[in-house]
């Protein structure tokens, strides 16, 4: 399968893996929705050096992907695109920061790479907990979750709409690639003079089906606001979870859970 | 029932697409819409379904067609499009048939009722819980039959219905079209289809209507089918008249 089937396929494989079933997946659609924006702020507020605060937040994307069933490889696997991007992002800060902050043995570590590392973990602890909530919620739920939270529908709309269009795009790229592979044999990817020629068919065939698959929605009665899959009532144990982890990165990001542990340990 | 007024349209404005069409289609009639490729017959349904505008009049039940009654009209009609990867944009068959039903304000049950009934008569109730992207071609153009079905309108259009169907599939969907009790239009240059499932014919070339009548009489008149690039139906091809 070339690259482009590939993404493609991937991106279906999101939906199918949101549609399986486990503990989270059965979890209100809301509950989810507000522990990772938690997550996510409360992982972002950590101090710039709080390293070792940092680390115990772990726990939580480990623990969801235990309950959830699905493979820590999957996520970093699908993520590895955007990985790299967010690594990058803290790779100056060693050179903008260079006072000393501890010693390893003969090793200084300044606080340059302690906040480059504070800040990498940031990022993929985010992205985890993203992926985590869209590899176990439907996004028909998620919508429909964004409209109990009075979101207003143009915005989930075009949720959705993006989420479905981003498949059809990349739908018509690889039917696209595949007709100039087999009239281009032996040659690796698409040469340089046809892009121009390339990413004007592409727009144009992607908006056509676009403007078509509107067509078909309009005329099966849709009138800008999805029908979402019906969103069952919070469950209690919904509201258990949610108030359960929020309490968790309360007490994580205001207790110094680490060093509380290591003093233990070590007296 | 369906009228065409003097109807014409464009897509740009150089050379017209169809041109002073009119035509009226009865309560309950079958109507194969026939022609070479390019000939309209896409376009001619698109306009029906107020999808572009042209000049003319259209109505619908005595509706003329204006953006006040689209939506009514729409609701009567149900259409198959010639492409079903267009169609179907839900993730899975199930979704993709309850969103029609749901969004006109149907039960859940009933929804449910209407959606394990299509599919039980399509004999397709193995593709209900199946992605959309992981069905072929075929199945796929059967499943948005099924969509379409499972919305029981009042009137049908297919926009050739039987291509990439094998020959069972086929032979299901010509049964179904057959049993529909609904005003059907059918556009296809699949003539055995049309012979098979509809009493009349119109036949267009150009935009513009060459023959309209007895789907019999049409089918068989080898000279008029061949002018307008189309060959006899294969089952007509053996037995000279
Ligand atoms: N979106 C469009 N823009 C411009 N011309 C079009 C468009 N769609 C169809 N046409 C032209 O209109 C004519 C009729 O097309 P269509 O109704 O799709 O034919 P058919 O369905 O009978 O094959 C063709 O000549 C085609 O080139
Ligand atoms: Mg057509």
């Amino acid at each position: 399968m070339d690259k482009l089937s590939q993404a493609q396929s991937e991106l279906r494989e999101m939906d199918a893996l949101a549609a399986s079933d486990s503990p989270v997946h059965r979890l209100h659609p809301l509950c989810k929705l507000l522990v990772t924006v938690c997550y996510i702020v409360t992982v972002v507020s950590f101090p710039k050096y709080d390293f070792t605060g940092l680390v115990v937040m772990v726990l939580y994307p480990i623990l969801l992907f235990q309950a959830a069933d699905i493979p820590v490889s999957t996520c970093f696997y699908k993520l590895r695109v955007v990985l790299p991007l967010v690594c990058a992002v803290g790779l100056v800060n060693p050179f903008l920061d260079p006072t000393p902050w501890m010693q390893l043995g003969n090793l200084t570590v300044t606080g340059g790479v302690v906040s480059m590392v504070t800040l990498m973990m940031k990022g993929i602890f985010s992205l985890m907990a993203s992926f985590l909530l869209i590899a176990t919620t439907p996004m028909d739920s998620l919508c429909a979750a964004l409209r109990k939270l009075h979101v207003p529908s143009i915005l989930t709309t075009l949720l959705l709409l993006t989420y479905r269009y981003i498949g059809v795009m990349l739908e018509q790229v690889s039917v696209m690639t595949e007709a100039y592979k087999l009239r281009a044999p032996g040659q690796k990817g698409i040469h340089i003079s046809a892009w121009g020629s390339f990413l004007g068919q592409l727009l144009l065939r992607s908006m056509d089906r676009a403007q078509e698959l509107y067509d078909s929605m309009l005329l099966r009665g849709f009138q800008g606001e999805f029908f979402y899959a019906d969103v069952p009532p919070c469950k209690a144990s919904g509201i258990v979870y949610t108030l359960v982890c929020v309490l968790a990165f309360a007490v994580a990001r205001l207790v110094p859970v680490t060093s509380l542990l290591g003093n233990l340990f070590v007296g | 029932m369906i009228q065409f007024q003097n109807v014409s349209f464009s897509y740009d404005s150089a050379q017209s697409v169809v041109e002073n069409l009119s035509f009226t289609i009865g309560k309950g009639e079958t109507v194969g819409l026939i022609g070479a490729n390019g000939a309209g017959k896409s376009t001619i349904m698109k306009l029906l379904l107020g999808l572009i505008q042209g000049q003319g009049e259209i109505t619908v039940d005595g509706l003329p067609l204006n953006k006040q009654n689209i939506p009514a009209i729409r609701q009567k009609i149900g259409f198959v499009l010639q492409d079903s990867d267009n169609q179907m944009f839900m993730p899975t068959v199930y979704e993709d048939m309850i969103f029609g039903p749901r969004n006109y304000g149907l039960s859940k049950e009933e929804t449910e009722r209407r959606v394990d009934d299509v599919l039980n008569r399509l004999g397709l109730s193995e593709l209900k819980h199946r992605y959309n992207h992981k069905i072929s071609g075929g199945e796929k153009r059967m499943a948005a039959i099924a969509t379409i079905l499972a919305m029981e309108p009042e009137m049908i259009l297919m926009d050739e219905p039987s291509t990439a169907l094998d020959p069972v599939n086929r032979r299901t969907v010509i049964n179904t079209i057959r049993q529909l009790p609904q005003t059907k239009l059918i556009a296809s240059h699949d003539l055995d289809m049309i012979l098979d499932t509809c009493q009349r014919v119109i036949l267009l070339s150009h935009g513009n209507i060459v023959a309209d009548g007895d789907a019999e009489a049409i089918l068989r008149d080898k000279a008029l089918l061949e002018a307008n690039r189309m060959e006899l139906p294969f089952c007509l091809q053996g037995y000279p008249h």
